[in-house]
């Protein structure tokens, strides 16, 4: 059932009502005196950009049609509640997939927009955003505007990325890709350490529409950063057997102890020795390839009721190897790290977005279990070598960076903060904003 | 099933099972109360399936108009291979219990329309010696309540006359399948706060469009009702009178 939590079920919910989306939807709810509202679409942002404590939240799950398909040029429109995954189902039968996709595909349409998501591969294509060729946008003036590059140009870049702050996204006109297969011929190259995977990666990223890495964050010495490259190209093959659409539910809350270094170290240990040779080519349906975690549902459950964290910073490339190496030092000393560890390099493309978070240079995502301060102060430690580096974190999966850190990863913000519509807000939003 | 139509269209239930079927290939007949939602979810099933849509604007309480509004639905489609009956509404109970124009409405909306409809329906495809006709109905028509039995009534006695209804067309070779869901996740019961008990419309959708292919008689959704509601049945009526239900 539906709680309206947070994908890293922290901070907790505190005093938040659900406003129900008025039908035809073609005017906001009010939020109650003094307080605002904020849209909740499948809830897969890990920290508080998608909760408004003590404030009011509008689910956008009724949002749920189609409008218009074109096939020759591959353009969908859909409302804004219609999750990716709806969209991978209609149209992959059809030779059209999403043009950029996160790790997920349980996520809005809306949720996409207003994150500015990136996927496998920013190198090639850029966020998400620069998809978008319109949506419609909801103020809680009652206005509803068509927001594209050509029509209300800064409020289309101000929603791009802007946290879902500027106004109800109602619909979205996205431009689709063609494949040819729902399978793609994949390439997982092991990588001993930090400078391997740096080599792998300039060579491959050119070779491969979609790459990302999953690095051990357990082992040290000449092992740091050792993981598997994995990458890969919609194919043009296909393999004849169906494969079953199986989701399980992951069952409970697991007990907190159940994630200790010494359970994080022997996963990633068979993890990283799952394939013997360096190299492994396959064909692989799009779905393992993209969405490994999708076919647990609640994976988040595994980290306890405490609920946990994800960690995601970019740092520029003309900077030295040495700060991935140092950043990897302070993590594995900590032994705090869990299994899910994703290394991957931006592309420069940029996006329309003021608010989006991808820029040129290596990404780094990875949950903490939360154990309260010395999980935070790790982060903390983590954000002064990403400042340093004139690096950024990313909102979207953020629960407690500095509001001085969200300045410097949002350098735009002074120049978005007048489009927000003046009854929206978040949990994250009046975090970040306080003053220092 | 190549035709259907759909009575009550833009209900959550419905919508979602139309989804299913116009997947499968079906063409659709939708009839709803609302000319612009009726628009917007044909528009949807066109773009997920290239299905054929056609619609048409209705109101429950026409009770006589429930036959021309089927035969613009055979006119369009040619023939009629299975129909769903979705439409309904949930009153609130302590109106009913005060006013009598409330609960008139309610049982008009929950009973006696889908009764004028499965008329006409029922006449048809027993001419026609195949199909299937399927009703939302609720477990809530298992045992009158204290808490809703104005909603409980119509919707039991719509139970009652699908037995009948099904006992009549077995004959030939019509199934009727009357389909009972717990609590939905819908606009209906948005103002209800929810329970693990509750599930999604998708999912009994589904549930609804698979037991429409299988011309099944009787369906939980979800399955866990069936057992729930065997319990509840058959609690005794000197005890069951003083629980607080």
């Amino acid at each position: 059932m539906n709680t309206f939590e947070s994908w890293g079920r922290f901070p907790k919910l505190q005093n938040q009502q659900v406003l129900p989306l008025p039908s035809p939807h073609n005017a906001l709810p009010f939020p109650p005196e003094g307080r605002t509202v904020l849209p909740y679409g499948l809830g897969r942002s890990y920290g508080d950009s998608c909760i408004n404590n003590g404030n009011a939240i509008i689910p956008t799950a009724g949002l749920s049609c189609f409008i218009d398909f074109d096939p020759q040029r591959g353009i969908v429109k859909a409302e804004a509640g219609v999750s990716l995954a709806t969209i991978l189902d209609v149209f992959v039968p059809r030779g059209w997939f999403l043009p950029v996709t996160p790790g997920t595909k349980f996520v809005t349409l809306g949720g996409a927009i207003a994150n500015d998501i990136h996927g496998k591969n920013h190198h090639k294509a850029g966020t998400f955003g620069r998809h978008v060729l319109s949506f419609g946008l909801l103020r809680s003036d009652g206005a509803h505007h068509t927001c594209s590059p050509s029509e209300n140009g800064p409020l289309y870049c101000a929603t791009i990325g802007g946290l879902g702050l500027t106004g109800l996204i109602t619909w979205v006109e996205l431009q689709l890709t063609p494949i040819q297969s729902p399978y793609l011929d994949t390439r997982t190259i092991k990588f001993r350490n930090l400078d391997e995977f740096f080599d792998i990666s300039v060579e491959s990223d050119a070779l491969f529409d979609y790459s990302v890495s999953w690095v051990d964050c357990t082992s040290e010495g000449d092992r740091l950063g050792r993981g598997l490259f994995m990458a890969g190209n919609f194919s043009s093959r296909s393999k004849r057997k169906k494969r079953p659409n199986l989701a399980l539910p992951f069952p409970c809350e697991a007990p907190s102890w159940l994630l200790n270094s010494l359970f994080m170290r022997s996963f990633n240990n068979l993890y990283y020795n799952k394939q013997l040779s360096r190299t492994v080519d396959a064909l692989t349906h799009y779905e393992p390839f993209f969405y490994p975690l999708d076919a647990i549902l609640n994976w988040n459950r595994m980290y306890g009721k405490r609920g946990f964290f994800q960690y995601q910073l970019v740092v520029p490339f003309e900077h030295d190897r040495n700060i991935i190496k140092e950043i990897f030092r302070r993590i594995t000393r900590s032994k705090r790290a869990s299994f899910l560890a994703v290394l991957k390099t931006f592309g420069d493309i940029e996006s329309p977005g003021m608010m989006s978070f991808p820029t040129k240079g290596v990404t780094l995502a990875l949950d903490f279990p939360n154990d309260g301060k010395p999980t935070l102060a790790l982060m903390d430690e983590l954000d002064s070598i990403v400042k340093d580096a004139h690096g950024r974190i990313y909102a979207a999966k953020d629960a407690r960076m500095s509001p001085e850190m969200f300045r410097l990863s949002y350098p735009r913000v002074g120049e978005f903060a007048p489009f927000i519509d003046p009854n929206f807000s978040s949990s994250l939003w009046r975090r970040v904003m306080e003053p220092a | 099933m190549k035709k259907v139509v759909i009575v009550g269209a833009t209900s959550a239930i419905a919508a979602e099972a139309a989804r299913a079927l116009a997947l499968d290939g079906a063409s659709l007949f939708l009839i709803g109360r609302n000319s612009d939602k009726l628009e917007r979810l044909a528009g949807d099933l066109r773009v997920r399936s290239g299905a054929e849509v056609h619609t048409a604007a209705f109101e429950a309480h026409d009770l006589h108009g429930a036959s021309r509004v089927l035969e613009q639905a055979r006119s369009a489609l040619g023939e009629i291979d299975a129909a769903l009956v979705a439409h309904g509404d949930l009153p609130d109970q302590r109106a009913c219990e005060h006013d009598w124009a409330a609960a008139e409405r309610s049982l008009v909306t929950n009973f006696m329309s889908p009764a004028a409809f499965l008329t006409w329906l029922a006449n048809y495809f027993e001419g026609r010696k195949q199909g299937n006709i399927t009703v939302i109905s609720s477990v809530a028509g298992d045992r009158g309540r204290q808490s809703n039995y104005i909603y409980g009534a119509a919707k039991g006695g719509l139970t009652v006359l699908l037995q009948g209804l099904r006992n009549r067309l077995a004959h030939h070779g019509v199934s009727v399948t009357t389909i009972k869901p717990g609590f939905v996740d819908t606009p209906m019961t948005a103002h209800i706060k929810k329970g693990p008990l509750f599930a999604s419309a998708e999912a009994v959708g589904r549930r609804t469009a698979k037991a429409m292919r299988r011309g099944e008689s009787v369906v939980y959704a979800p399955g866990f009702w069936l057992p729930i509601m065997l319990i509840i049945r058959h609690i005794p009526e000197c005890i069951f009178k003083k629980l607080r239900l």
